[in-house]
């Protein structure tokens, strides 16, 4: 990304990927809505152009734990991977959040070592 | 909007007077002086030879990359159509004025309430004087350009823990770093600390220059004077008449210079992506698209959201939907340029496209970015702080304040960038799942500690996040050093009779030139296929 490439607080930082620097939200809560809701939206229902930003609520992909956690920790397609920027117990967090949010009620949690070894 | 076609003075024109005046020899001489050798890859407008009798192409997406094409296939004599998801020209190319409204993905729409004739450009914003490609199509359209102010050493640098949160002018940061960088180093040279390093010429050399370079008196010494303040600035400065003036300035403490951090942005001018002389067209980014567009005319259809994009041996056909609604209606052509950014493309079904291409596709995300636009009721940091132009680099989350590069010394309001967070990583993410509103308030928050008249003058705003941008779902491709390697080959690998163009298909990421580029590139060997066929 040395191209447009920033400056002052990023010069520090170019040598790092985005997606290393850790995040600084902790607990699923503040973790969803300082990045998920980004493009998952507040709500969890997601959003529609010319692509998607697939709902979270009632979703029934949500359902094998495996699953959110694998694309939170490596990304899938427009998805960005937060494996280096988030760590084990706050990819769990967040991931648990969810699936107890927005209509979902899953009761089985994702633990860090679960995170661990999807990565 | 004043005099669009008063400034510029075209490449072509210079030469053309050069030759008129000085002969054909100093005209040749010129040329190679203003080469494109040191320039990006732009060779200058692209030939395809040969008979295309009549072939059709279909272009997905009418900004610059699809635009590029379609223009150079059409003069090709290919017969081209584009679909387009927007119901104007130029895709990341864009410009907000007043009365405009958007929409994000989110269904949250913002109405621009800039007074007539400001602007806001929420994408691409300067042009590098070595960008030649996208250059060169500003000079073809009539888009007229102007320097875009990058470097004024009249703006501020600003660190939260430096110099107790007070912003500093780059001025007195750049002329006491170098002061004193030059001192220490004289110092060494004269001490004799470095004469295993250097011979007594260098030596006598080195230390000529460090006096010049960085104000420093007879015995090496960069204080409070005349020659620190000719670089500086003064207290007082010269004056005429009887008024007292100069009063010579203090240079910042080093210890304090040098503990801080300052010094980062510092460095941001250097890059060659950012040196002078930088453009922007006048009237906003936006023109560029907008003039691509009218020449392609009704070679464009808008508001069409491709549904499925499906080859065989024979030809492509693409389904599309009017976000209007209605029924879903299909394109054909016998090869087809798309343009759609991989993080919509990888959610279109491809039928037809093979496995790798497809895994290239899927394998890119777009990068976080955000930028604010703010309207003060007057241009109080010309009037108040003499900047005219240029950029102010804090390390708050805004990182950077962008003082507009045209209209200096309007009296009415001005529109500056209040913010542009750009892949500084959590930051990014944390602003751009901000509200509109709250994007808005916290560049205001964020400003005014280091233009308190923010606060005052503040009269409306516009923020863009770009990940909620419904037809880009982001700024730019993101490409690792391990992906390039794995997929950007494919990626810009013709496939069968598709081909893929834009940024995401270029070394330049998130520059216009990179979809420019990419475009001619993609086209040149699209075309090299139809006559082989």
């Amino acid at each position: 990304m040395k191209n447009l490439m920033l400056a002052a607080a990023t010069i520090t930082v170019m040598a790092i990927p985005a997606s290393a620097q850790p995040l600084p939200q902790q607990g699923g809560e503040a973790i969803y809505n300082g990045i998920c809701q980004d493009c998952h939206m507040q709500d969890g229902r997601g959003g529609t152009g010319a692509g998607n930003y697939p709902a979270l609520t009632r979703n029934p992909k949500l359902a094998e734990p495996g699953y959110p956690v694998a694309v939170v920790v490596h990304g899938q397609k427009a998805m960005p991977p937060f494996g280096a920027s988030l760590n084990d117990q706050q990819i769990a967090d967040v991931v648990n959040y969810v699936r107890t949010h927005f209509g979902n009620s899953y009761r089985d949690r994702v633990t860090p070592a679960d995170v661990k070894a999807a990565r | 909007m004043k005099d669009i076609h008063k400034f510029p003075i075209s490449r072509r024109a210079m030469l053309g007077a050069i030759g008129l005046s000085a002969g054909s020899a100093a005209m040749y001489e010129a040329m190679l002086g203003m080469g494109y050798a040191a320039t990006s890859d732009f060779k200058g407008p692209i030939a395809l030879p040969g008979n295309a009798r009549g072939a059709s192409v279909l272009v997905l997406g009418a900004g610059i990359a699809g635009m590029v094409a379609a223009y150079e296939l059409r003069k090709a004599g290919y017969s081209v159509k584009i679909l387009e998801y927007n119901d104007r020209p130029g895709g990341r190319n864009w410009s907000l004025y007043s009365g405009d409204t958007y929409t994000d993905i989110g269904g949250a729409t913002q109405k621009v309430q800039f007074d007539k004739g400001l602007y806001f450009n929420p994408g691409p914003w300067r042009l590098p004087y070595h960008h030649q490609g996208i250059l060169h199509y500003c000079r073809m359209l009539n888009v007229a350009l102007e320097p875009f102010v990058q470097d004024n050493n009249s703006t501020y640098v600003h660190s939260q823990d430096s110099f107790g949160g007070k912003p500093q002018r780059f001025r007195e940061v750049q002329a006491d770093y170098d002061g004193y960088i030059a001192e220490l180093l004289a110092k060494a040279t004269s001490q004799e600390k470095l004469d295993g390093l250097l011979d007594k010429d260098e030596k006598d050399g080195l230390l000529r220059m460090l006096k010049t370079w960085g104000g420093l008196d007879k015995d090496y010494e960069y204080k409070k004077g005349e020659l620190a303040s000719n670089f500086r600035g003064y207290d007082i400065p010269p004056g005429g008449g009887l008024q007292p003036g100069p009063v010579d300035s203090e240079p910042m403490a080093r210890k304090e210079l040098f503990n801080s951090t300052l010094w980062a942005a510092k460095f941001f001018p250097k890059q060659w992506d950012f040196q002078g002389q930088m453009f922007q067209p006048v009237g906003g980014m936006g023109m560029i698209g907008k003039a691509f567009g009218k020449l392609l005319g009704d070679a464009i259809t808008y508001d069409c959201k491709v549904t499925r994009i499906q080859q065989d041996d024979k030809d492509v056909t693409v389904s599309y939907v009017s976000k209007a609604g209605g029924a879903p209606k299909t394109a054909k052509a016998d090869w087809c340029v798309c343009t759609i950014p991989a993080s919509i493309l990888g959610q279109i079904p491809l039928e037809g496209v093979s496995a790798p291409m497809r895994n290239a596709i899927n394998s890119l995300w777009y990068i976080p970015a955000a930028k604010v636009g703010l309207q003060f009721k007057r241009r109080f940091w010309e009037e108040d702080d003499a900047i005219y132009g240029g950029n102010t680099y804090t390390d708050q989350p805004i990182f950077n304040i962008s003082y507009p590069s045209h209209g200096f010394f309007d009296k009415g309001p001005g529109v500056l960038l209040g913010a542009y967070v750009y892949r500084t990583g959590a930051k990014v993410y944390n602003f751009e799942a901000l509200s509109a509103q709250d994007m808005i308030k916290s560049a205001l928050e964020q400003g005014a500690k280091i233009h308190p008249q923010y606060l005052q003058e503040f009269q409306n705003g516009v923020a863009i996040a770009w990940h909620r941008v419904p037809w880009s779902l982001g700024c730019s491709a993101f490409w690792t050093d391990e992906n390039r390697a794995k997929n950007y080959e494919t990626i810009c690998q013709v496939d069968n009779r598709i081909v893929l163009a834009g940024e995401h298909c270029s070394r330049l990421m998130a520059w216009q030139e990179g979809s420019v580029l990419s475009a001619l590139d993609a086209t040149t060997r699209l075309h090299k296929r139809v006559m082989a066929a």
